[in-house]
């Protein structure tokens, strides 16, 4: 922290003394930033409820349904209704009910990915943007030959080598998703490289794995945090193409992509077995998405 | 005169240099790409005895396994295989399906031409679509449906391929019964499938041109333009229009990847025949070859797209010619 506090921004200080100053009044003041920032952006609450809920829902699915995912509790394919709100399914269970099972396997299996792409990915970035030379070079071309193939055919190659099932698919697509994440956090990196309290914490004398994980990594936290969104929305959309495929999840066990595979054979005497899946997918997309834009986009929040 | 002709024969030379430099790159990319996906596909821990003889190989005898080893040259060291195969691609020879038996080259080139159907009418449809939503955003009078319009694109790109191909079944096949929902036959089965590969492409394509038309209608010539009197279709057209879609070039290698890997789910949902369905039988198989195969096809087709717009770039925009010694491309004056 020594080195930190040594030579830091001019807004940092400024920041510190009007906190130092009037605390009271800059928390309120900043309540109504946040609270104004938001209203403007109904569209933002909407996604980080929805974020929020499906997190609730994968962590504690009994939250939201009573019902058992395999049981069979009413007749078979019935359209949506108010005891059934998503129908039942070819064998009589409650759509709704293996909708919120499924994002316990769909949300797990997209934290895996995330996991394996952002730590990977970051690692990569922040060693090649941050050592440079050679270093730089060769991992940069690594990164360049992973990008030369479709991202789809990539992971497939790797569901291939790993064996199937959906923690195997989504280390595939985690690993898929390394090149991006490393491009992005090199390009960071090269930003806060140069900038005044890296220069000091250098000149201070801290070590580079210090300055890396002290200094740099905290000030690219928000394109981090935005990457992680949109890995998030990737992760969704890949895991379930793959599962729908037939590489994930094996039925009866519930997954976004196997649902709407299995309802596949229904699409004209059923509509919902595969448009209400579909529909929660796309909303957890755009939810990822929106809250990514957040990040970047526009304004932030600081 | 003697300055200009010197000029020009400079231009050609650098231009010389810069395309060797890129089709150097474009085959160390090629080579890369081939060793990534031999390694990743060949030394990852898997049993591939299993994986050739279809299924568990518990009741094979030891003498067997080994016949079936020495047969697909396992018993030699990764290393050994490598180069090997390596050798052998450079004559086009991919090895051989596990399943069938066949060359991969064979099975590839069989599969192609019903891929390439939906591809083309896909990527015109791409573009088509794409560049109607982007001209109309720009030139909607009211924020509101520019907006809507603008809208779009965002919102096709996180809609899934395979259940965007459901629904348009489940609307134009069972509801109005407009076109078939599955199989390969005649123009009709044609339509479907192209939509549903050209969707993601053509949200691509919206973005990036809604995004140069925006520019390119603050740029000077387009104010010059009308104050010359030019009818806002002809600045967005004449002028604004031309400037814009140069850039979207650039992204041609990522939308033939966009095509080919869409393929895979496109041609499932469809149950048609083609290069993305011989992928997921390879895959569902773990036919090792023909994943291969069809892996380093994608990235050499991406590779010569993508060198192809490198090389005619400058033809299509007059200020970039002058070539940087890193055998960048550099625009004049800016």
């Amino acid at each position: 922290m020594s080195e930190f506090a040594l030579v830091r921004p001019a807004e940092a200080r400024a920041v510190d003394a009007t906190v130092a100053d009037d605390s009271a009044e800059q928390s309120t003041s900043r309540t109504r930033f946040v609270v104004g920032y938001l209203r403007s952006r109904p569209g933002l609450i909407v996604s980080v409820v929805w974020l929020v809920l499906l997190i609730a829902a994968s962590v504690v699915p009994t939250l939201f349904t009573a019902t058992d995912p395999l049981a069979t509790v009413g007749t078979v394919r019935t359209a949506p209704s108010a005891q059934h709100i998503f129908g039942t399914d070819q064998i009589g269970r409650d759509l709704f009910t293996r909708v919120v099972y499924g994002a316990q396997l769909s949300i797990r299996a997209a934290a895996v990915a995330i996991g394996v792409g952002l730590v990977v990915g970051a690692l990569i970035g922040l060693i090649a943007g941050y050592v440079g030379g050679w270093v730089d070079l060769v991992l940069m071309r690594i990164i360049d030959v992973l990008l030369s193939i479709p991202g789809l055919l990539l992971a497939l190659a790797f569901v291939v080598a790993l064996g199937f099932g959906t923690i195997n698919v989504a280390i595939a697509v985690g690993l898929t998703s390394i090149a991006t994440n490393a491009r992005v956090l090199r390009s960071e990196v090269l930003k806060v490289k140069h900038s005044v309290f890296v220069e000091a914490a250098h000149a201070g004398g801290a070590t580079p794995v210090r300055i890396l994980f002290r200094h740099v990594l905290p000030n690219s936290v928000i394109p981090l945090l935005s990457l992680l969104a949109l890995d998030f929305s990737g992760a969704i959309l890949a895991i379930s193409s793959l599962s729908f495929l037939g590489y994930g999840a094996q039925p009866p066990i519930p997954e976004w992509g196997s649902l709407i595979s299995g309802g596949r054979d229904f699409l004209a005497s059923a509509w919902w077995l595969t448009t209400a899946p579909g529909l929660v997918i796309v909303v957890t997309v755009l939810a990822g998405n929106r809250v990514a834009r957040a990040f970047t986009g526009e304004g932030t929040i600081r | 005169m003697a300055h200009a002709r010197r000029e020009r024969a400079t231009s050609a030379n650098s231009y010389g240099r810069y395309v060797a430099g890129r089709v150097a790159q474009a085959v160390l990319v090629v080579f890369a790409a081939y060793t990534a996906s031999y390694l990743i596909l060949w030394s990852l821990p898997g049993d591939i005895i299993a994986n050739i003889t279809g299924g568990d190989a518990t009741d094979l005898t030891a003498a067997q396994i080994a016949q079936i080893r020495h047969q697909w040259g396992l018993d030699l060291p990764l290393i050994t295989r490598y180069f090997d195969s390596l050798g052998h691609a450079f004559t086009g020879d991919f090895g051989r399906s596990f399943t069938s038996s066949r060359p991969v080259t064979a099975l590839i080139a069989e599969a192609l031409p019903a891929t390439l159907q939906i591809a083309t009418l896909g990527f015109l449809f791409a573009v088509v679509a794409g560049s109607t939503v982007a001209i109309l955003a720009t030139r909607a009078r009211s924020r509101w449906l520019s907006n809507l319009l603008l809208g779009l694109p965002p919102l096709a790109v996180a809609i899934p391929a395979f259940w965007l191909g459901l629904l348009l079944i489940q609307v134009f096949s069972f509801t109005f019964h407009l076109f078939p929902a599955t199989g390969n036959f005649g123009p009709q089965s044609l339509v479907l499938p192209a939509i549903t590969l050209g969707i993601p492409t053509s949200a691509m394509i919206a973005q990036l041109l809604a995004q140069g038309l925006a520019k390119a209608l603050d740029e000077p010539y387009s104010d010059t333009a009308r104050a010359k009197g030019a009818s806002p279709s002809r600045v967005q057209f004449r002028h604004a229009l031309r400037n814009a879609a140069i850039p979207a070039l650039t992204v041609s290698g990522l939308v033939v990847g966009t095509l080919l890997s869409g393929s895979v789910v496109t041609e499932t949902v469809f149950s048609r025949i083609g290069l993305g369905r011989l992928t997921a039988e390879a895959v569902s198989a773990q036919d090792l070859p023909v994943v291969q195969g069809v892996v380093v096809f994608a990235a050499v087709t991406f590779v010569v797209v993508n060198l192809l717009v490198d090389l005619i770039y400058p033809a299509l925009d007059p200020r970039i010619i002058t070539v940087a010694p890193q055998r960048r491309l550099v625009l004049k004056g800016a």
